[in-house]
């Protein structure tokens, strides 16, 4: 039949956007990290994504079942959700862990809150604090971490913990930018995350905004509070600033929608960064700030909602 | 009889105060780390609901309207200082453990609310079977969250090893967060079994009922009914 002759409401134009496709995009640019990790802290760590990553869809999978809930794996976004707890899970973590983590991302954080779209919180962050705050042994604390290539386990300790010890080597900034350092497994090369987040503003996926306002943050205060550029670099090379400013701030579902709240959202999680790593007793702030603006957004948004041209004061607010 | 059996078994199951009047939510969420907390606290703040419903209801008459709240708060602070001192005197590895919600049981509004809505409105039996009904209703929830969290967060239960030392517990179920989560999911449990017997939700209260009634303008014109009866539908 001929298309124009469809009768239908409104909206009548559509875009080719849909969930899965942006799912995918999201994926491919987290594949490089991915297979950079794996390669570089050895086959254990493919096994920790691939747990999460099976988790994740299993759960939301189950779920559904059990619930009587139209099934909603197809869209992906389990996926990037495993993916992205995965990438930021040390390489040692033991699978059970990994896959308890990946469980209550996607049930306890994504589904009990009503699904993708009504999740307050970033189910990957959100994960990785609970298995932060539930097994402090298994995540933090050097012998988790590993010495890049080396297929025997050597433990290591994070950049971030490393410049708290006297004497011990620190990696240069070449090193840290392409990732010859140990850390979590997928945040380790700020060089494949850039490209990443590159791909993603080129597809139109993510707005460059809220990446550049949080790196933007930390690193100006840095530059501030230590006056090094070097000290500059490895504030925003090292830890998950990058992967966490390029890939988890920028959730749709937990970011501010108008510009000027996502400016405001990046540098609220800049600042509560810094403010950790500088005076907290944690090595890592990034996950925490950006949680806590998460929670934040309803708010962000209805602060800097776009008046309609010409409404009142009165009108709007009635 | 048969009613008197209804005041008793309403504060345990259908009215239970922590699960379906959420009532005394503070310390259910802060005390609830082990099941021996659960269990001591549940039952303080039993002895002392009891007590003070008898009394309450005994003095009904002779309170003032406009002086009743903080009449009931002395009545329930003396029955507290009295507990208090009992328990540190015979388990004060629980009055430690307790800390500062064993003299905060003074406040804490499932005492407050039964003193309100049922003590000062009924005899002493009636009350007496109120009291000790939602005291129990209390306890076993405290008792039943501090055995998850506990179970959960150590890997015990009544401080009885069971995973501990096999399986790394989750330390967060002791943690606020995981305390939380619990009483969510108890409250969640609690309303599907609720729905299941076609039992509303949604408890009717009403202006004759309504705590605020002496200080609100509207208390006999019914102003909150219509309200009640947007969201009923």
């Amino acid at each position: 039949m001929n298309d124009l002759l469809t009768v239908s409401s409104s909206p009548h134009i559509r875009h080719a956007d849909s969930t899965n496709g942006i799912m995918f995009d999201v994926i491919i640019a987290l594949l490089p990290a991915a297979v950079y990790g794996c390669f570089l802290f050895g086959l254990y760590s493919a096994a920790v994504i691939c747990t999460c990553v099976l988790t994740a869809l299993l759960s939301e999978f189950l779920w559904n079942i059990i619930l009587k809930k139209p099934q909603s794996v197809g869209d992906l976004s389990a996926i990037v959700t495993g993916l992205l707890l995965g990438l930021n899970l040390p390489p040692k973590t033991p699978l059970w862990v990994a896959a308890i983590g990946s469980f209550a991302a996607i049930i306890v954080i994504k589904q009990m809150f009503g699904g993708i779209g009504y999740n307050f919180v970033n189910p990957a962050i959100g994960a990785r604090i609970i298995l932060l705050v539930s097994f402090p042994s298994f995540l933090a604390g050097a012998s988790n971490f590993v010495e890049p290539i080396s297929l025997d386990t050597v433990t290591s300790a994070t950049p971030l913990e490393v410049r708290g010890i006297a004497g011990a080597a620190v990696p240069t900034v070449k090193e840290l930018f392409f990732g010859m350092n140990s850390g979590c497994i997928g945040e380790t090369s700020a060089f494949l995350l850039l490209v990443g987040g590159i791909y993603l503003v080129a597809r139109r996926v993510i707005k460059p905004i809220i990446p550049l306002s949080f790196i933007g943050t930390v690193a100006v205060m840095s530059l501030i509070f230590s006056g090094s550029i070097n000290e500059m670099l490895y504030q925003i090379l090292t830890g998950g600033l990058m992967i966490g400013a390029i890939f988890m701030a920028t959730d749709y579902t937990t970011s501010p929608a108008t510009k000027w709240g996502k400016l405001i959202f990046g540098i609220g999680c800049g600042l509560i960064t810094f403010v950790i790593r500088k005076f907290g007793n944690l090595p890592e702030g990034v996950s925490y700030s950006i949680i806590l603006m998460n929670i934040l957004v309803p708010h962000i948004d209805k602060l800097t909602a776009k008046k309609p041209f010409g409404v009142k004061e009165a009108e709007s607010n009635g | 009889m048969g009613k008197n059996l209804k005041y008793f078994t309403n504060g345990i199951l259908e009215e239970n105060p922590t699960l379906r009047l959420v009532l005394g939510t503070c310390p259910t969420l802060a005390v609830t780390t082990a099941a021996k907390n659960g269990i001591g606290m549940g039952l303080a703040a039993t002895a002392v609901l009891v007590c003070s419903n008898a009394a309450i209801s005994l003095l009904r008459k002779v309170i003032p309207d406009k002086v009743r709240i903080p009449a009931f708060i002395t009545i329930i602070a003396g029955f507290v200082s009295v507990v208090q001192m009992f328990v540190k005197a015979f388990a004060p590895s629980i009055d430690k453990s307790l800390g500062i919600f064993l003299p905060l049981i003074v406040v804490n509004c499932i005492i407050l609310a039964r003193a309100e809505m049922f003590a000062s409105k009924n005899s002493v039996l009636p009350s007496v079977l109120d009291g000790l009904g939602m005291g129990i209703g209390f306890t076993c929830t405290l008792t039943l969250m501090g055995m998850i969290r506990e179970f959960l967060g150590n890997g015990t239960v009544f401080g009885l090893t069971v995973t501990a030392g096999h399986i790394t517990p989750m330390i967060i179920f002791l943690l606020p967060p995981g305390g939380f989560f619990v009483f969510g999911i108890l409250v969640s449990l609690s309303n599907a079994l609720a729905k299941k017997k076609g039992k509303k939700i949604v408890e009717h209260i009403g202006c004759e009922n309504c705590p605020s009634r002496s200080f609100c303008e509207k208390a006999n014109e019914g102003a909150c009914e219509e309200k009640e009866a947007v969201v009923n539908e």
